[in-house]
């Protein structure tokens, strides 16, 4: 067999509507610029011209229409994939999806459903000022009824976006877009790196899943756990081989279902854990992590559980990277976690 | 997809998803576009109930005529004097504009966008409105700003998020806050400004105030729900408002089907809330200016909000992150019929033996010298990216009137990693 092509994160993310939209002839794609021009950040490209206006579809720019819409679909019978432009824009939609989706299957016993995946570009890095670098999971984590995934890499984003299309539960599909082309070591002031010498750029073409639920170990270690997702997992990873920590890197790849099998064996094995996140701090993932952790590793750990996050303000546009968890702070955060 | 139909007798369903007339690579070509005359309108007196006038909300309020000549009812007769200022506020919008995208081009800063060909719907709407009239815009009227005066340097400090940004380098470029001015904090959420313009007005009213607020948002923007709750609640509290919509035909790449265009007007989503609506010529100043007076005079005389349509042409790209050119016709900006403001007003002044080419020349190349000064002078306050032009624990104050525990720790942690890691 020939080695798979390499992909950055968004020809991964097409690849996979793609493979979708020719195995399933109920999964369409549609959102704002998502049609004829194929996204903002081209990752719907191609698909109108392959599949057709109705199955790949700009829309009206309104996002709680476009869930609303979305599980109207899904009641009839088809897999939606919509678009939020950023998310950023997912407010104005929390009613559609917090009120509806989340809770169809619930509220009708199973009569109804809300197979949706909601794509997302999300996260900081790429000077965008307050409205298009934003990381809102936790606002979704703490809602009962949706899945929340988020890929670090090319090869997770295409095997974790079919298996959210594929579930029949409403997915909130998270995608860190400073890595859209690169892996980003948090170094800002260093040329940007592309996915080709990365070894998960290696996408197959075809259909092949990664399941929901599942961590990946970025770095077996045993000197502490680290806890991240997203452009986190590439900061995280690049500091630690900078400082030349024995910490064992923990990819969540999904928040909710959270595989906290392996996030208890690590911790219980390394004895500290760090949780490294974007989002602001208070009512963040971390602390549900920490809360987690805390009530299952309590007799295992010899330090604080310590959290890198971002701060509890509104994301500054000049004060961008000292506003961004990079290394500094992780590293600042790792010494004294290490010394405690 | 196949369905086990048990009415298969039926025709089948299908589904209508808009699609623009002019793709990349189309000739485009506008010919059969229905472009009533200029005077033709009729002018209904302010005090009129909106329901005698539904036909406005389809037709075009024009007063330039093709000749340059301004027509009919709605010619607000202004004198020389104030179209020059009309005019130069155009230009000298345009000239800003130019200016700083090439800036953003040049790596000065991170983002721009241009109003280039709508500047007539910000600087005459601004002209006929009070100057302490509340304005809530979208990121597209910094001709509002540059109409009442604001400074040049301040909206480029702001753009580079330098040390003299009054907004300190919180906001991304042109998103500009000016209570001052009566310009409010624009947001990068669409639409939000419709209903605040609305509360803002309802304020006025109830404490019988004599100002009124007045609102803009693109084409595209008018399917958010934030458009349709304003115009409920502007319709039961009559709310002295106006509504505008930039129709410009363009939201990013999706034409103004996506947002309804195929099946009616803008203007009249009016007609559906029981609100006065208007179609206006939104590349003539003139005709945007009669409608904005005669929306503020019902406004103040409580008849209540006007929607205004102003049908104009995206001149250029979304923003300096978009290449329009993968989506519509290169064509498209050329073939537009309703041509260019500044050029129509300019050729009207002419007309009027008020104007001559090499006035405009020179005051195109003041104008350009104008900006380039306050350029310079923005720029020694620093550009973004160059080095931190705040203190970085400003990034915690302004979150709260007051800063609470939280904030304040998580000042002190980071300025002690910083110290701590020698930066
Ligand atoms: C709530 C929200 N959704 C989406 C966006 C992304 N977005 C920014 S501008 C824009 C197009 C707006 O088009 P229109 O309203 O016609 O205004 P124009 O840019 O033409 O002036 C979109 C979709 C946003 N800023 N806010
Ligand atoms: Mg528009």
């Amino acid at each position: 067999m020939s080695a798979a092509p390499r992909m950055n994160m968004i020809q991964a993310i097409n690849s996979a509507m793609d493979v979708m939209m020719e195995r399933d002839d109920q999964v369409v794609v549609m959102g704002e610029d998502v049609g004829y021009f194929g996204g903002v950040f081209r990752a719907t490209a191609g698909l109108q011209a392959k599949y057709g206006k109705t199955r790949a579809f700009d829309t009206p720019i309104t996002e709680i229409g476009i869930i609303g819409v979305a599980i109207g679909m899904g009641a009839y019978g088809l897999r939606p994939v919509p678009e939020i432009q950023f998310a950023d824009y997912i407010y104005p939609a929390l009613d559609q999806l917090v009120s509806e989706a989340a809770r169809l299957r619930y509220r009708s016993n199973g009569d109804f459903t809300a197979p949706i995946t909601v794509r997302s570009p999300y996260g900081g890095g790429i000077f965008g000022g307050q409205t298009h670098s934003q990381s809102p999971e936790g606002i979704f984590t703490h809602v009962s009824g949706i899945k929340t995934v988020i890929p670090s890499t090319p090869y997770d984003a295409k095997g974790l976006l079919i298996a959210a299309i594929e579930d029949n539960d409403p997915v909130l599909f998270l995608e860190p877009k400073r890595i859209y082309n690169g892996p980003f070591d948090g170094h800002y002031d260093r040329p940007a790196k592309n996915w080709t010498a990365h070894p998960a750029s290696e996408v197959p073409t075809g259909y092949y899943r990664v399941e929901l639920g599942k961590a990946a170990t970025v770095r077996e270690g045993e000197a502490v756990t680290i806890l991240c997702y997203g452009t986190m997992v590439h900061v995280v990873a690049a500091t630690i081989e900078e400082l030349g920590v024995d910490a064992e890197i923990i990819d969540l790849r999904t928040l909710v279902p959270l595989d906290i099998e392996a996030i208890e064996a690590s911790v219980k094995k390394t004895g500290r854990c760090m949780i490294v996140h974007e989002a602001t701090r208070t009512s963040g993932f971390g602390a549900e992590l920490s809360a987690l952790v805390q009530e299952r590793c309590f007799y295992h750990l010899e330090a604080p559980i310590a959290r890198v996050t971002g701060f509890d303000t509104p994301y500054p546009h000049s004060l961008e990277w000292a506003y961004f968890p990079g290394p500094v702070r992780i590293r600042e955060a790792l010494n004294k976690l290490l010394k405690d | 997809m196949t369905v086990d139909a048990p009415r298969a007798n039926l025709p089948p369903l299908s589904l209508h998803v808009p699609e623009p007339r002019f793709r990349p690579g189309d000739e485009a070509d506008f010919s059969d576009l229905v472009v009533p005359p200029a005077g033709a309108a009729r002018r209904p007196d302010t005090a009129e109930p909106a329901d005698r006038f539904h036909e406005l909300a389809y037709g075009l309020v024009r007063v330039l005529d093709d000749a340059g000549n301004a027509v009919g009812p709605w010619d607000p007769r202004l004198d020389a004097e104030a179209k020059r200022k009309m005019l130069r506020s155009m230009a000298l919008t345009r000239a800003f504009d130019e200016r700083m995208f090439r800036a953003q081009r040049q790596g000065k800063t991170s983002f721009y966008m241009k109003s280039t060909g709508e500047e007539a719907v910000s600087v005459a709407a601004a002209l006929a409105m009070a100057g302490d009239d509340m304005c809530f815009p979208s990121y597209r009227q910094q001709g509002i700003l540059i109409t009442r005066g604001y400074p040049l340097v301040e909206m480029m400090n702001q753009i580079y998020s330098n040390r003299g940004d009054p907004l300190q380098g919180r906001q991304l470029p042109i998103m500009y806050s000016s209570k001052e001015t009566g310009f409010f904090s624009i947001s990068g959420n669409l639409a939000t400004q419709y209903p605040q313009a609305v509360g803002w007005a309802m304020a006025s009213a109830a404490r019988g105030d004599t100002r009124i607020a007045a609102t803009w948002c693109g084409e595209g923007s008018t399917a958010e729900g934030d458009f349709h709750s304003a115009l409920t609640f502007a319709t039961v509290y009559r709310a002295p408002v106006i509504f505008n919509v930039v129709n410009n035909q363009w939201a990013i790449s999706s034409f103004s089907g996506f947002a309804g265009a195929e099946a009616t007007t803008f203007a009249a989503r009016a007609i559906g809330y029981g609100i006065a609506g208007l179609r206006v010529d939104g590349n003539d100043a003139l005709a945007v200016y009669a409608a904005t007076q005669w929306a503020a005079e019902r406004a103040r005389t409580n008849q209540g909000p006007t929607l205004i349509e102003h049908f104009t042409y995206r001149a250029e790209g979304h923003s300096t992150s978009d290449d329009p050119s993968a989506y519509r016709s290169a064509g498209e900006p050329n073939a537009w019929p309703l041509g260019d403001p500044i050029r129509r007003l300019k050729d009207h002044l002419i007309g009027l033996g008020e104007w001559d080419e090499e006035r405009h020349a020179a005051m195109d190349l003041e104008l350009a010298e104008t900006v380039k000064r306050a350029q310079k002078e923005a720029e020694k306050n620093g550009i973004l990216g160059h080095g931190m032009h705040q203190p970085f624990e400003t990034m915690f104050e302004g979150v709260f009137e007051e800063m609470p525990w939280h904030l304040k720790e998580q000042s002190d942690q980071m300025i002690a990693e910083r110290k701590a890691a020698g930066i």
